[in-house]
């Protein structure tokens, strides 16, 4: 797939760290959304775990051409790199009026790796109303050591991204995220395609790096969000800056002197 | 009192003027471990079965502390304790830290 590629930019990587979600807004063309509603509908066949992208879909393929869309394209490469594997991917179909609300929960299991992440692409063929019971997601979710649906006690959080959205929207997200579907109390059945995508470089700077100083780096990963407890909203940013680190390879990244504060251990004496 | 006399009616059993007694829940997830800090996350669950809360079914919270929620009638029987982190786990991120448990008893009888 060397197909041209729209790389994110180091302010939406900041934010991606940050949130744990990036939303790519009707992203989809709408006749490409009208071939996809067909294919999940049929259901997609499945994939080995881990197999390399390029060998995943067929050439033409639906799916690997919703992938070769220059902006999914540029996300996935800037978040995962290239080739990397197909984990796995689903179909999820939520029936009107029916079923309940999934708990919420993070994918497969308990996942803490500090310097590299899956990323989950979720695809929207239809407008989604706050009816059909979009996903529900949970912005700086993705950095809580919490195992799979251990959270579903949690109903509401402030703050919380009850996804109401365009057709063909693509939202990729970090494999720790909170998140779940909501019950669907429309008429309509409503269907979202996820891939599950595991990297298969190092995930540093794999994105356009040339506004890597703007001062809305900084800002984007200071962000707290509503539901955060305000000592642990301090300690999400600490382990913040960790991932930023990693994914920059600058050990010297700070904001605000959280990390440098604690991690000061001077080993001079005085003469 | 006999163990009998406080033992709830089973719902269509008990005589008709008898109240039917049930438990509802309210869980708030707090800003911080005083009870009259903001209110960050909610659950709720109905032992009457008039309502079905869910999750993701609202963003805005039932009250904006817990103290509200007292003021509203709703009897606290729980609070998350206190626990030091585990050495060496100082800076991970994990469950809320701040649970509180509230209950009503309501009759489920009364229209």
């Amino acid at each position: 797939m060397e197909n041209r590629k729209e790389l994110l930019s180091s302010v939406q990587m900041a934010r991606f760290v940050a949130r744990g979600s990036l939303r790519l807004d009707a992203v989809v063309p709408a006749e490409l959304n009208a071939e996809g509603l067909k294919v999940l509908a049929d259901d997609v066949p499945p994939v080995p775990y881990g197999t390399p992208l390029s060998a995943a879909y067929p050439e033409g393929s639906f799916v690997r051409r919703l992938l070769e869309l220059p902006r999914v394209a540029g996300a996935l490469r800037s978040l995962v790199g290239p080739e990397p594997w197909v984990d796995h991917h689903f179909v999820h179909t939520r029936e009107p009026r029916g079923g309940d609300a999934q708990a919420l929960h993070g994918d497969a299991i308990i996942d803490v790796r500090p310097d590299a992440f899956d990323v989950q692409l979720m695809y929207y063929p239809q407008a989604v109303t706050l009816e059909m019971g979009g996903t529900l997601s949970v912005p700086g979710s993705h950095l809580r050591r919490t195992n799979e649906s251990d959270t579903g006690r949690y109903q509401n959080l402030r703050g919380q991204d009850r996804l109401v959205c365009p057709a063909g929207t693509v939202v990729f997200l970090h494999h720790g995220l909170w998140h779940g579907g909501r019950r669907n109390d429309s008429d309509t059945l409503r269907y979202m395609f996820k891939i599950r995508f595991n990297p298969t470089v190092r995930q540093q700077r794999l994105w356009d790096t040339s506004d890597l100083h703007d001062p809305q780096v900084n800002a984007e990963l200071d962000a707290m969000f509503p539901w955060y407890e305000g000592a642990t909203g301090r300690l999400e940013r600490y382990n913040r800056i960790l991932l930023w680190r990693a994914l920059t390879g600058d050990d010297s990244y700070d904001l605000d002197h959280w990390v440098t504060r604690v991690s000061n251990r001077p080993k001079g004496t005085v003469a | 009192m006999t163990t009998e006399a406080i033992l709830p009616a089973r719902a269509g059993t008990a005589d008709a003027t008898a109240p039917v007694l049930r438990q509802q829940v309210l869980v708030l997830y707090l800003a911080d471990s005083s009870l009259d800090s903001h209110v960050v996350g909610w659950s709720r669950y109905d032992g009457t079965g008039r309502t079905s809360p869910t999750t993701g079914d609202s963003d805005e919270p039932p009250y904006e502390s817990g103290v509200a929620a007292l003021r509203d009638g709703w009897r606290l029987f729980q609070a998350a304790q206190l626990i030091p982190p585990y050495p060496g786990h100082e800076y991970d991120v994990s469950f809320l830290k701040h649970e509180f448990f509230f209950e009503r008893i309501v009759d489920a009888s009364a229209p």
